[in-house]
């Protein structure tokens, strides 16, 4: 495949990816929608059908947590990227980004610098599990794009986070 | 954006000595334990012909800068017994001393078409003569009217404390709306004190890190426009944009300009490992300074462009490094208690500011170049981001309160610790870089 054509792919990728995920800051802009609640989950599919992004999402699991400072995988972490490699694998025609991001503990480029640690380490493990590296790509939000927004730990573990945001019809 | 455009071309000022000025005594030291607010009086500014509101308006700005420094004191226009009513009157001293005034300003505007001339004189009361210098006159368009403003008290507070003035300058900055889970965020551009914001992107991808260039004409930040983090050029007059750094499966941040305005210091980072790297903007020649698996980010030259400072964590907790500006290992120099980021260089080379954690609270703070001398200048829930007025004596930063409410907000604060004080912006607001002193 060619340069030109990789880049096409991904554009795509992030183009259908900004529809699909409430993490995902995607070209359009976010807040469109009034955040996660205004999310279409249409575009999901049937979360019974497990060749859906919604099965994959909620089943298999789209994302793993870290200690604090930490881009360390967990035992746990390990676990659900072993799932999300095995549907990936027998999902073929789905592309990722992989969001690596931080919680607000932190200075921003620090930030930015561990996010993206833990989404290499998620990345190298799914890599290691057979999915195809050039299906997924990485990007760092540090703590730019947190889930939650209390300023306690109950949310800061949830901010520490690598999502696998799919996307379909890439033609991988 | 014209409106701007103008602003940076105010054009021709002269410099003229209205009077011969004599020596005065008069003077603040700004480096004291304490420094006693120096008591000014600031006559209205004369009208010498169609000057109407201007008169008026830039005598408040020359004020409110003198007095925002914290070094001075106000005696209001209530209070004057004398009244000012032509430029070169003779001054009434023993009526400015009546009101223990120790500084007077007296001032003067003229308005023809959209051209406007502003001349002061400023004058020690207690010693009954001029301040040696501080007799000027500017000239230039009326849409540049605040800038004539902070030229004037430039001048006065330059006289006065030893130090250059900092008035006449502007801050880009990242203004933000929006939810704390889903935050937009466009590059502004404003005077130092708040005053005349101008948007120079949409909100339509996350941008931060915005830096001035040594000239203030581009403005070097990280987008996500691309959908990845890239350091992008911005030029200010024509909004023109590029990214700098299109390398796929790479993500490039933390950028900031050498000395010189010819090269990109930043961090690049491949393979989850961010590494400090320098672009030749001409040549688009690329250096690798740094070469560790450690998280290196945030670098800032020296003024004098041998040494750039940076954060690494390669001892497991952020501390900041200085190495040469070729690159290699570095020196670390943060020492104390707690982790360290943010490095920036003062523009008069003698201080580092940063960004220090420790125990849950987060602080700007000082220290000499080789880490002694720490002083840490502020504390809150979320205090980062360090940028350095043009003349070394003050900074502003980024402030965050906690929670789900939880707002930003930009600050300025004296390198002594004095005068931390909120600057006005419209919304919430981060990641202010300080243009240099406007031409």
């Amino acid at each position: 495949m060619t340069l030109a054509v990789k880049s096409l792919l991904f554009i795509a990728v992030l183009g259908l990816a900004a529809c699909n995920n409430p993490d995902r800051y995607g070209a359009g802009g976010a807040g469109g929608d009034g955040g996660a609640g205004g999310i279409d989950t249409t575009g999901l599919g049937d979360p019974s059908n497990p060749t859906s992004i919604a099965y994959f999402n909620q089943t298999v699991g789209d994302r793993v947590l870290f200690a604090v400072d930490q881009a360390t995988l967990t035992p746990e972490g390990r676990a659900v990227l072993t799932r999300q490699a095995q549907w990936l694998n027998q999902n073929p025609g789905y592309a990722a980004i992989i969001e690596g991001h931080a919680d607000e503990q932190g200075t921003a480029e620090y930030n930015q610098s561990l996010g993206a640690k833990r989404a290499a380490a998620a990345l190298n493990f799914l890599i290691s599990q057979g999915v195809a590296a050039n299906r997924m790509r990485p990007i760092s939000y540090g703590k730019l794009r947190p889930i939650e927004v209390c300023s306690e730990e109950a949310c800061y573990a949830q901010n520490r986070r690598v999502v696998t945001v799919l996307a379909a019809g890439a033609g991988v | 954006m014209k409106r701007l455009a103008r602003l940076l071309a105010l054009a021709m000022w002269g410099a003229v000595a209205v009077v011969t000025p004599a020596s005065a005594e008069l003077n603040l030291i700004l480096d004291g334990p304490t420094v006693e607010p120096m008591p000014i009086a600031v006559a209205p500014f004369v009208d010498e012909g169609g000057a109407g509101d201007y008169a008026q308006e830039i005598g408040r700005v020359v004020v409110a800068d003198l007095v925002g420094t914290g070094l001075f004191y106000e005696i209001a226009p209530e209070a004057h017994i004398s009244r000012v009513t032509a430029f070169d009157a003779p001054i009434a001293f023993a009526d400015w001393k009546a009101i223990n005034a120790q500084a007077l300003v007296v001032g003067a505007v003229t308005v023809s078409g959209d051209q406007i001339t502003v001349k002061f004189r400023a004058f020690d009361v207690f010693s009954e003569v001029q301040v040696d210098g501080a007799a000027l006159q500017f000239a230039g368009t009326t849409d540049g009217w605040r800038r004539m403003a902070h030229k004037v008290a430039d001048v006065i507070y330059s006289k006065i404390t030893g130090e250059s003035g900092y008035f006449d300058s502007r801050v880009v900055f990242v203004a933000e709306s929006g939810p704390k889970n889903e935050r937009l965020k466009r590059l502004a551009v404003m005077d130092y004190d708040g005053a005349n914001v101008a948007y120079l992107t949409d909100s339509s991808a996350l941008v931060t890190s915005p830096r001035f260039s040594p000239a203030g004409d581009r403005i070097l930040y990280t987008s996500y426009e691309t959908g990845f983090p890239r350091v992008t050029l911005l030029d200010v007059n024509s909004l023109e944009r590029r990214t700098l750094q299109e390398q796929p499966g790479t993500m490039s941040f933390s950028p900031r300009f050498s000395p010189d305005g010819n090269r990109v210091v930043f961090s690049l980072e491949q393979g989850g490992n961010s590494d400090i790297y320098l672009l030749d903007l001409e040549s688009g020649a690329l250096n690798q300074l740094t070469n560790s698996p450690a998280i290196e980010t945030a670098p800032s030259f020296s003024p004098d462009g041998s040494q750039i400072t940076f954060e690494s964590d390669r001892t497991g907790e952020q501390q900041v490094y200085v190495m040469p500006a070729s690159g290699g290992e570095g020196t670390r120099i943060s020492g104390g208690e707690g982790r360290y980021g943010t490095p920036v260089w003062s523009p008069r080379g003698d201080y580092i500011a940063f960004t220090k954690q420790n125990a849950g609270r987060f602080h700007i703070g000082v220290m000499r170049t080789d880490g002694s001398e720490e002083r840490l200048l502020t504390a809150s829930f979320l205090d980062e981001g360090p940028t350095w007025a043009p003349n070394g004596r003050v900074l502003m930063f980024t402030r965050e309160t906690s929670g789900a409410g939880g707002q930003t907000s930009l600050w300025s604060v004296d390198i002594t610790g004095r005068n931390l004080k909120q600057i006005p912006t419209d919304g919430p607001a981060t990641d202010p870089a300080w243009s240099p002193l406007l031409p």
